[in-house]
Formats: C-alpha cells, sequence, structure tokens
C-alpha cells in the first residue's frame, strides 16, 4: 500500500494544477457550478473542453494515435482530483469522452477509431446516447428499433427516448433490432448514426427542472451505411454492455469529482447561512450531518482507489468495483438534501429572486439529483447486479 | 499509487485465516465467553509463537517490526473469528503506549515481554464520565519525593484483570486546557491499593473491567516517558487503536455478509432461495456497499498512521465513524436475514452483532467521531 507518487506522476499533478489555476476562465463562477452542463452554459463549455483538449487534459488514458496522451488511469485520477479542488467546469461532451470514444476504440475499426475518438475529444463532433425507449428501460433488451438491411444500407425505424444532448448532438451511441427473430439478446447491432441524416427528429422533453435536457429521437426511414455498424451485425449487445462498463468507469472518476466539488460550496454556503440564530456550521446536528456526508465522499473516493489498483495490476474488477455508482448516487442526493436543509424556508426561492441563496443554483442542484437514480441503470438494478454477480445470489 | 495489500501481506492473511479456523472455533469462542479469562495460556503462547503480539514492535524489543498495514491484515481475520482474549489491550493498549511513551528501557523490558507472551498489559485511560477525550483523565497523581501516589477510578479497562501491568492515565498537574499535566503510570498487578473488579458485559468476548486505584504508591521508574507530556503519545495510542478496531470490525462485518449470502443461497422460503427475492438481494447489496466503504476508510487510515501523515488522526476518525455504523448495520441485517435461526444463542450471527455494539462505543462512537471530523476539515 503506496499513496505516494513517482515524480513523473507529482509533475503531471503540479503541471495540471498550474494549467488549470491560469486557464479556469472568471466568466465560470458567474454561472454556477452544478454537476451537469445546463443550456446557457453550452457554449463556453464547448470553449471550455477545446481548451482541455489543447492542453492535453482529456482522454489521458486514451492511446496518442487517436487523440490521446497514453498515460494510465493514475493520471487519470490525479487530473479529477485537481479538477475538484479548483472546481473546475463540467466537461460538456461527457457522453462521448465517457462511453462513445473507448467503446469505438475497443470495438471500431481502424478507419472508425481514426475518425471518430480525437473529434470526441476536441468537442468538435457531441454525442448522444440512444438506447432507451418507451417500452424498453431498465429491461433494455426489449428495444424495439428496427435496422432493416437494404443493400449496403440499413433503413431505422422506431423511436428513442430520455435521450440526453440529443438536441445538440451530432452523433448518436444506437441500438437497433437487426434480427427479430434471434433470442433478444443476439439480434442487436451498435450504430454510429450521424444525427443530421434525413428522418432523424429529435423532440425536446421538458424535465422536472424546467429545463429540457434530454428528448424524444424518431427515425423514419433512416439510412445508415453499414460502416457505420460498430463491433458486428447481432454483436450490439456486448459492444452496448461495454459501453455501460465504461459508462460506470467515468462515473467513477468524474462524478466523484463533481461530487466533492459540490460538496466544498455547500459546506461553503453553510458558512454563509443561520440556523436556530446561529451560522449553520455552528450547529452541532447540522455538524454531525456535514461531517457524515464528508466520510462518505472520502469513502467513495477511496473505493474508487481500490478498484483502480485492481485495474493497474492487471486484476479484475473486485466488489469495490461495483459499488461506485450506488454508492454515488446516495451520497450525492444526500448531499442535495442537506443543502436544501441547510438554507431551510430559503430553499423554496428559486432563480430570479434576489433572495435566493447562491442565485437559486441550489434548487437546480437538488431537482437534478433525483434522476442520478434513475439514469445510467436505476439503483434497483445495480443492486440486483451486485446481488447475482457479485454476491452470487440466484436469479429472482 | 497501490491501494492494495502486497504478497507478504496476503501470505500473513492466509496463515491468520487458517490458524484461527483451527485453534480459534466457535467452540473455542463460547468457552472463553463462558469463564473470566477469555484466553488459554495455550492459545497465548501460540500468538506469541506466531510472531503476532511483537508483530508491530521494533526488532530491538523482541517484536517483527511490521507495520500498521500489515496489522491491518492480522485484525481482520481476528475479527472475522470474534477472537477474544486479551490481544487487542496487550498489544495495541498496554503495550503501544508503552512504545510511544515509554524510555528506552521501558520499552526494552516491556515489549519484550509481551512479544515473547510473558506479560499482558493493559490501559486504564477511561473513567466514569465515559469521555473519549483528554478531558476524560480525572485520576490524580500526587508527587512526594521523588514518588508518586495514584488516587481515582477507570472505567471500561479491558482485561485489567489479567493485566501484569496496567499503564494508567493521571493528572499529575491542573493546567489551562484537559491537554496538559497528563502522565502515564506502570502499575503492575496486585499493586496496594489497587482493585480490578471485572463487569459482567453483553459482549462476552470482551472483557472489561473497573479499576479504582486507592493511594496506590509507585516510584519514580513507574513513570512511563516525561511527566505531564502524557497526551500527545497518548493520543497516538488512541489513533492507533482506533484504526485497529476498525480492522478488527471490518473483519467481523465482511464474515457477517458472507453467512448471510451462503445462507441466502440454500434457504428456500415459498419454493425458491430466499437470496432470489429483492428484499433478501437488495438488502445484501447495501450490505457489500458498506463493507467496501468501511474497508477503503480503514486501509487508508492504516496507511495513514503508519506513515504518520498529517492527516492521520482525520483518517482514523473518518473511518471510526464510518466502521461502527457500517458494521452495527451490517450484523443487524445478518440476524434479520437469517430469520428465527439467527436470533438463536447457537449461531454464531449473535457473538458479531455483540462485538459491533462493543466495538461502536470503544474509542468513542460515530458521533463523537463525526464531531472530530467537523473539527479536524476546519467547520
Ligand atoms: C435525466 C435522465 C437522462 C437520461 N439519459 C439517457 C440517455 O442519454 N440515453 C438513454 O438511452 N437513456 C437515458 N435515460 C434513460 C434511463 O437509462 C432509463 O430511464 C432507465 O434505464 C430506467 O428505465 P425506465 O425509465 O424505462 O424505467 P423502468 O425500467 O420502467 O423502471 C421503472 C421502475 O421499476 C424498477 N425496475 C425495473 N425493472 C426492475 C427489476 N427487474 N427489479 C427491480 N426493479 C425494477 C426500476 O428500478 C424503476 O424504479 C435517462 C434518464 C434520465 C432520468
Ligand atoms: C423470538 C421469536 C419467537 C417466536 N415465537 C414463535 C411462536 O411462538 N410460534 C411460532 O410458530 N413461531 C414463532 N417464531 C417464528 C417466526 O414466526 C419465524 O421466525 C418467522 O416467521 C420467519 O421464519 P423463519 O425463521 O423460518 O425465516 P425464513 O422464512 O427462512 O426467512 C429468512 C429471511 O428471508 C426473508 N424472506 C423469506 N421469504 C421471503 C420473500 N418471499 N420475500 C422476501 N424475503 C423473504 C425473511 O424476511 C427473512 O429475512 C418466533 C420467532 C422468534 C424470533
Amino acid at each position: 500500500m503506496d499513496f505516494t507518487l513517482t515524480s513523473d506522476q507529482q509533475q503531471f499533478r503540479e503541471r495540471v494544477r498550474s494549467w488549470l489555476k491560469s486557464k479556469i476562465p472568471a466568466e465560470w463562477k458567474a454561472l454556477g457550478s452544478t454537476e451537469v452542463p445546463r443550456a446557457e452554459a453550452y457554449d463556453f463549455l464547448r470553449r471550455w473542453q477545446k481548451q482541455l483538449h489543447d492542453g492535453g487534459f482529456i482522454g489521458v488514458t486514451w492511446p496518442k494515435e487517436y487523440g490521446g496522451q497514453g498515460l494510465t488511469f493514475v493520471e487519470e485520477m490525479i487530473l479529477h482530483e485537481e479538477m475538484a479542488l479548483q472546481k473546475a467546469p463540467p466537461m460538456l461532451n461527457v457522453l462521448g469522452v465517457g462511453m462513445a470514444g473507448p467503446t469505438i476504440i475497443a470495438y471500431g475499426t481502424e478507419e472508425q477509431k481514426k475518425r471518430y475518438p480525437a473529434k470526441i475529444l476536441s468537442c468538435e463532433e457531441i454525442w448522444c446516447q440512444g438506447y432507451s425507449e418507451p417500452n424498453a428501460g431498465s429491461d433494455l433488451a426489449s428495444l424495439q428499433t428496427r435496422a432493416v438491411r437494404d443493400g449496403d444500407s440499413y433503413v431505422i425505424n422506431g423511436q428513442k427516448v430520455w435521450t440526453s444532448l440529443a438536441h445538440m448532438a451530432d452523433w448518436m451511441m444506437l441500438l437497433a433490432r437487426t434480427d427479430p427473430d434471434a433470442p433478444r439478446h443476439k439480434g442487436i447491432t451498435y450504430f454510429l448514426l450521424d444525427m443530421h441524416t434525413p428522418g432523424v427528429t429529435v423532440k425536446p422533453l421538458k424535465q422536472i427542472t424546467g429545463d429540457a435536457e434530454f428528448n424524444e429521437v424518431f427515425f423514419d426511414n433512416v439510412r445508415v451505411h453499414e460502416r457505420q455498424v460498430l463491433g458486428g451485425v447481432n454483436n450490439g449487445w456486448a459492444v452496448g454492455l461495454t459501453t455501460l462498463m465504461y459508462e460506470r468507469l467515468a462515473l467513477g472518476f468524474g462524478l466523484q469529482v463533481r461530487l466533492r466539488i459540490a460538496l466544498e460550496s455547500m459546506i461553503d454556503m453553510a458558512r454563509r447561512v443561520e440556523k436556530h440564530g446561529r451560522v449553520v456550521t455552528r450547529d452541532p446536528v447540522m455538524r454531525q450531518k456535514i461531517a457524515q456526508l464528508w466520510i462518505d465522499t472520502e469513502a467513495l473516493k477511496y473505493t474508487g482507489a481500490r478498484a483502480i489498483t485492481r485495474l493497474l495490476k492487471g486484476e479484475l474488477p473486485g466488489p469495490e468495483a461495483s459499488t461506485g455508482k450506488m454508492g454515488w448516487v446516495e451520497t450525492h442526493q444526500k448531499l442535495q438534501e442537506l443543502a436544501m436543509e441547510i438554507e431551510g424556508p430559503y430553499s423554496q426561492l428559486t432563480k430570479g429572486s434576489e433572495r435566493a441563496i447562491d442565485g437559486g443554483v441550489w434548487q437546480y442542484g437538488f431537482l437534478r439529483s433525483r434522476a442520478n437514480s434513475i439514469e445510467g441503470g436505476t439503483t434497483e438494478i445495480q443492486k440486483n447486479i451486485i446481488g447475482e454477480r457479485v454476491l452470487g445470489l440466484p436469479k429472482g | 499509487m497501490d491501494f492494495g495489500f502486497n504478497q507478504e501481506q496476503e501470505l500473513l492473511r492466509n496463515t491468520a485465516r487458517k490458524f484461527l479456523e483451527n485453534e480459534c472455533t466457535s467452540e473455542f469462542v463460547r468457552a472463553r465467553m463462558a469463564e473470566p479469562a477469555g484466553v488459554t495460556d495455550a492459545f497465548w503462547t501460540k500468538l506469541a509463537e506466531q510472531g503476532w503480539l511483537g508483530l508491530i514492535y521494533p526488532e530491538e524489543c523482541g517484536g517483527t517490526g511490521l507495520g500498521f498495514v500489515d496489522l491491518t491484515v492480522l485484525m481482520e481475520e481476528m475479527g472475522r473469528a470474534v477472537m477474544p482474549g486479551p490481544f487487542f489491550s496487550t498489544v495495541l493498549l498496554g503495550g503501544l503506549a508503552i512504545f510511544e511513551a515509554g524510555s528506552a528501557g521501558q520499552k526494552k523490558e516491556w515489549l519484550t515481554k509481551i512479544a515473547e507472551g510473558q506479560a499482558k498489559a493493559t490501559l486504564a485511560f477511561t473513567e466514569p464520565n465515559a469521555r473519549w477525550d483528554a478531558g476524560a483523565v480525572t485520576a490524580a497523581a500526587r508527587e512526594s519525593g521523588g514518588k508518586f501516589t495514584l488516587n481515582g477510578t477507570k472505567l471500561f479497562v479491558l482485561d485489567a484483570h489479567v493485566a501484569d501491568v496496567i499503564v494508567v492515565a493521571a493528572r499529575t498537574r491542573e493546567g489551562k486546557r484537559p491537554e496538559e499535566g497528563l502522565s502515564l503510570f506502570l502499575v503492575p498487578r496486585g499493586a496496594r491499593g489497587l482493585d480490578v473488579k471485572l463487569l459482567p458485559t453483553m459482549d462476552q468476548t470482551r472483557k472489561l473491567c473497573e479499576v479504582t486505584l486507592h493511594d496506590v504508591a509507585v516510584g519514580a521508574d513507574a513513570l512511563l516517558g516525561t511527566k505531564d507530556g502524557a497526551w500527545a503519545p497518548l493520543a497516538r495510542v488512541l489513533d492507533r487503536a482506533t484504526v485497529a478496531l476498525c480492522a478488527e470490525m471490518c473483519g467481523g462485518a465482511q464474515r457477517v455478509l458472507d453467512m448471510t449470502t451462503d445462507y441466502a443461497k440454500i434457504r428456500v422460503a415459498f419454493g425458491k432461495p430466499i437470496g432470489s427475492y429483492q428484499g433478501v438481494k437488495h438488502r445484501a447489496a447495501d450490505m457489500l456497499v458498506e463493507v467496501e466503504n468501511a474497508k477503503s476508510l480503514t486501509y487508508y487510515a492504516a496507511w495513514a498512521v503508519d506513515e504518520n501523515v498529517p492527516e492521520a488522526p482525520l483518517a482514523a476518525s473518518m473511518a471510526k465513524a464510518y466502521v461502527s455504523d457500517a458494521y452495527r448495520r451490517t450484523a443487524g441485517a445478518g440476524i434479520q436475514l437469517h430469520g428465527g435461526i439467527g436470533f438463536t444463542w447457537e449461531h454464531d450471527l449473535h457473538l458479531y452483532f455483540k462485538r459491533a455494539k462493543s466495538s461502536e462505543f470503544t474509542f468513542g462512537d460515530a458521533s463523537y467521531h463525526r464531531e472530530r471530523v467537523a473539527q479536524l476539515i476546519n467547520l
């Protein structure tokens, strides 16, 4: 056990630190620190990610020939730690960087690997994930969107739903059924779909936050060339699961950082707000709750570090790897609830009120956090996975 | 960065597990619960032969000179076996206090004896006020003519009834702050005016005593380290013992989870193994998450105290706050998911459930440590 860094890693940390210090723009503070990109920040975040890319601080574990830096998870972790410390803005192309890129690098043809990953990192092309459908959410394998072969192309018909960022995406990771007669998991293919293709219609859906961050996507005779298949025809389930595995890894890093940033901001707020006639941080009950969140956040960090150690040693992921998403969700929702409790009656006031604390950012964060236990696999499904795959309990 | 155990540590884990499976069976534990000593001479000798009594002491004091991360592995296995007896009090309280505070001569004398299995020790720090900070100590040591006279009552003292030497924390001076004016004394078994009373405890694998000191006279050589300066070493002892206890608790919690998942795979209700029902499966998943997080914080704390990094006290408190809740909840869920059989004396679950409870309140409970975390992060 050794938490010390090699001198190269230490140098990397210092390089990241000074770069972030000089590059995080002042305008970011005004936009406020929430854990997901909001519409008013899109342009800013696009520029920010481009800057990160130019600095070489994105996709650090990706191979050099595909736009990455060819470094290890240790550097990735250092990078995220530093971003947390400096309250860096979030990544806009999060689905591309967290999922599409790694999956393409794992399954793509050389042509695909040359074509897509670099533009994901530079934020020139934004990606969305077209998995969920009205009748296929947790039970993803029951998806019905059809892809029928026609010459050297496929014709897509059907519908996706809850598709985050589809309204601004250039590309979609699309799962569609190519063989309706095969067993459920065997007739699905993974396509890289150009969102600007004729027949693709995107309809934004308003969420409980009032923002429209996710969408319905309709496919009406959309033609996709066969070279857009990723990882082989009817092999989409395996490819899609790889994406989800990367999603969980990305969650482990990125979300942990956002959590730390939110925690620091919450403590900062608690120092400015009074409850029962004294500053919140002097109230013994609130001190207990804040300290517990601090501890939970640290626990997630070290559990993540244990998982990374296994990866670095080339071992199979252990039980600690599977707990990351669930642990993060619970802690983050608890944090957002606590932010409301700290604000007390002020928690009722939103953006637009001069009386709203911190311009009402916490109200948005609180509402948005309800989705955490649904998106990326619900908590119930995570518990099934842990129970069955890690603990070896029988299926229901 | 490497947040895992090395090969020697994995080897130690395997050795310890095998040894304890053979030597510290459920029957052995229950026999020790039923009698005052909590240990047999034969078992103690074997612990000495394994080198575990001196594991963390330097070689010049008869020890092996290993670190806290190594110890963590051993503690987890001892917790897994709900090992009874004065190992903890001897190695991590009395012995560690001598190591942290004692002179070279005192260390050599006592730690060598401890490592060889020739002496047992404990620490008498807590009192009826049930505090874990420096304010706990009200026992007084009066100095006259180079000698000291000790008076006071110590409560919740682990294994004092079998200890050859009790390290007593007492006030040699009233300071401005409670941390000032504390000293440690080596009080030998049977000293005049020393009364040790064994207390009936819920967790019978842990023997607690009330120790009264009535004009106990000791010489200057009984003073451990420097006069009035005991708080710094004591604080280190408490942090280290806390981390070791956390490791023991993690081992126990993991065992409960193992027993519960094993049972859930074979116990059939409504025609299916109960582990196939989500009411059981999801609770087991919650247990796993807590146990894994408990380990993460504990391992980090073990590394932190080993390296003596500035955040070591914070790491220790984070671990104890988390693990106290996690072990209690895991052990409770373990009983629940076993149904009626989990409520019996015959089943081992209650040993873990009770150990979780006694450990929860040893070295400060979760709320004590959360407040300490709040202070250490400058809240
Ligand atoms: C903000 C947000 C963003 C999203 N972004 C995307 C995106 O970009 N791309 C995309 O493809 N999808 C996205 N999703 C969709 C998300 O993946 C699904 O909502 C999720 O998988 C759940 O599916 P569902 O909504 O159909 O709920 P259902 O699957 O119908 O589940 C309803 C409830 O039943 C429970 N349940 C279902 N099956 C079981 C079971 N076997 N055991 C126990 N409980 C069960 C669920 O846990 C849930 O509580 C997003 C969702 C949200 C909220
Ligand atoms: C102190 C005490 C006194 C008792 N006194 C009496 C008495 O006087 N007379 C008498 O007849 N009985 C008595 N009982 C027995 C009691 O009714 C049973 O223990 C209880 O019904 C559970 O049955 P079990 O112990 O076989 O556990 P199991 O049925 O084997 O259950 C084990 C676990 O699996 C869970 N489980 C089982 N099926 C499902 C499912 N479908 N979905 C989700 N979870 C499930 C249970 O909730 C439990 O957590 C007593 C029990 C106790 C502890």
